[in-house]
């Protein structure tokens, strides 16, 4: 376990931090008018570090091969699934802020070292096998991207909605940190090893409300019921790449750290938190389709959505099973693909003088005036809904496969029956793009960047996407795995 | 003779506080930034007190930690007060409602 061995397995994350260092002094140096070579230059370092963790997954690494600095950190096959779905969606978040921001003169050269750095912090996340790395990894996040809701400084609903991230962000933290304190105390250890053997015997009831105010904290993070209120309000008010940024990578990172916190650390005592997992996931289930309804801005549609999602992964989290977790990352990567499609179709709404429609009214009768976007929004919300010839299907399906296999019917029938709640809303707005009379209000060009990611993601969810299956599985499977190993 | 428990009634009080100072605070946002400092600093009592209760660093080492970022977190928290200052000309908790639903 020497030096150079545990440098060789941080290398994405050295790779990261060297990069937003040099970045942030090019930008201090030139100024504005270079963000979008910084931009550039920082997807370039994303897809590298991609390239980086690749290997992991695909050999199935785990095991103690694979900790660095006396096991602090943990570059598995888990963290390299979590991981490229962090950078491809952070890299992802970069390419289409340009045209967003550059319509108000307000694209800052900040915002790619702000995305790298809050990459890295995510990325320090899913690699966590130490309380003290997870806490780090998620404060370099959350700073981040506290300053990224508040990125469009004239604007008040950015600031109030950083705001809003700021304060209870920091109180998700602190309840975090309490809980961890408790279970340092009460195991004597902060490593994720130290806790599951400690906790091997029984459970001593200071480390249950250690339990309690870990996974309190972390539900924050991820918006689970019933600590989401915070998640509609930020989503509207942080400008729509930052929005797509917050739905895709860091929705990833905190359920792969949650998902390491309670299955490898707390792993060994899964009856302590089971009924807690279970009632978030179906609270947050019937939370977001309930609150979905009312909604008239499609920014906080789609913050119920996520809110509704995040019910449907925590199902597989609360089975604790290997089967239960690969369902829940191949839901993820389901998930992230679809809220990055439906983020890039909002972004492209604009009326005739480019300014951005949020307004769910401003969509009716979209399949008249711009039928390829009306159809592949259309594709996006029948497939965020789960009807059976997209994608989306398939990411409940097994969901719901992997709860009945380990004897919880009860569990996935609930769900089952809420979900067809949800698609009550999804079908409204397509209800409204095809069959009300057209209001005309889209009418600005398009970037081609948003187009063709756009398109990626329509043939993603479209049935084409079932060729992938096999493949999607055996990864997650890999990754899976490694997290049960580990325990 | 005081023990570890002492230590823990203590650091679970001044966390109440924090968290009723986060929610029963309805006058300015200042005031939610010195309570979630008071949280942080239950917690570094709690971490101190158990690190020296286990005879273990590990506790004292997460405290310097928590210290450094909660110096970051506070900064953090006054850029982004001071922007949202500018945009509306106020810092009372009620007045932050542009959005809802």
């Amino acid at each position: 376990m020497d030096l150079a061995h545990s440098l060789r397995l941080i290398a994405p994350e050295t790779t990261l931090s060297i990069a937003s260092l040099i970045l942030l002094l090019f930008a201090a140096w030139s100024g504005d008018k270079a963000s979008r070579t910084l931009s550039i230059a920082a997807v370039a370092v994303l897809v590298g570090c991609m390239f980086l963790v690749a290997p992991a997954l695909c050999s199935g690494a785990m095991g103690p091969d694979v900790m660095a600095f006396n096991g602090q950190f943990r570059a598995d096959a888990f963290a390299a699934f979590a991981k490229l779905l962090i950078y491809g969606s952070s890299a992802a978040a970069l390419i289409i802020a340009p045209a967003f921001f550059e319509r108000t003169g307000s694209m800052r050269a900040e915002y790619p070292v702000l995305i790298l750095l809050a990459a890295l912090g995510m990325g320090m996340m899913a690699s966590a096998s130490d309380l003290l790395t997870l806490y780090i990894g998620l404060e370099l996040n959350s700073l981040a991207s506290y300053v990224l809701a508040a990125f469009l400084r004239t604007d008040g609903r950015s600031a109030e909605s950083g705001l809003k991230y700021f304060v209870l962000g920091a109180l998700a933290s602190g309840i975090l940190l309490f809980g961890v304190s408790l279970t340092y105390g009460f195991t004597g250890t902060t490593s994720f090893a130290g806790i599951s053997a400690a906790l091997q015997g029984g459970i001593p009831t200071g480390a249950v409300f250690g339990i309690v105010f870990v996974l309190a904290g972390l539900a924050f993070k991820i918006s689970a019921v019933p600590f989401h209120m915070w998640t509609p309000d930020v989503y509207e008010g942080a400008p729509t790449p930052v929005t797509t940024f917050f739905a895709t990578a860091s929705k990833a990172a905190a359920l792969a750290l949650l998902m390491r916190v309670s299955l490898e650390a707390f792993g060994s005592q899964a009856i302590a938190w089971r009924q807690i997992v279970m009632f978030a996931a179906l609270a947050s289930i019937v939370v977001g389709a309930l609150g979905a309804i009312g909604q008239t801005n499609i920014k906080r549609l789609m913050a119920y959505s996520s809110i509704n999602n995040v019910g449907f992964v925590l199902i597989g989290l609360a089975i604790a099973t290997p089967q239960g977790a690969a369902a829940m990352l191949t839901y993820l990567v389901i998930y992230v693909a679809m809220s990055l499609g439906g983020f890039v179709a909002i972004l492209m709404l604009r009326d005739d003088e480019g300014r951005p429609l949020e307004a769910i009214a401003d969509l009716a009768g979209l399949s008249r005036t711009r039928p390829g976007l009306a159809l592949a929004l259309a594709m996006i919300m029948f497939s965020l809904a789960g009807i059976p010839p997209l994608f989306g299907f398939w990411g409940k399906f097994v969901v719901f496969q992997a709860a009945v296999q380990a004897d919880y019917v009860a569990l996935a029938a609930i769900g089952i029956a809420a979900s067809v709640i949800g698609a009550f809303y999804y079908i409204k707005v397509v209800k409204i793009m095809y069959f009300d009379e057209p209001m005309d209000a889209v009418k600005g060009r398009s970037d081609w960047a948003h187009g063709a990611l756009l398109v990626i993601m329509a043939v993603f969810m479209s049935p084409l996407g079932y060729l992938l299956t096999k493949w999607l599985d055996g990864l997650a499977q890999a990754a899976a795995s490694a997290l049960f190993v580990a325990a | 003779m005081i023990g570890i428990e002492h230590y823990v009634v203590v650091s679970s009080i001044l966390f109440v506080l924090g968290v009723l100072g986060i929610f029963l605070n309805r006058k300015n946002i200042i005031v939610i930034l010195m309570a979630i400092e008071l949280i942080l600093l239950a917690v570094n009592l709690n971490l101190v007190a158990f690190s020296a209760f286990l005879h273990d660093l590990t506790g004292q080492v997460f405290a310097m930690f928590v210290l450094t970022v909660a110096a970051g977190e506070a900064a953090v928290g006054l850029a982004i007060l001071v922007i949202y200052f500018r945009s509306r000309g106020t810092i009372a908790v009620d007045d932050a409602n542009r959005m809802k639903g």
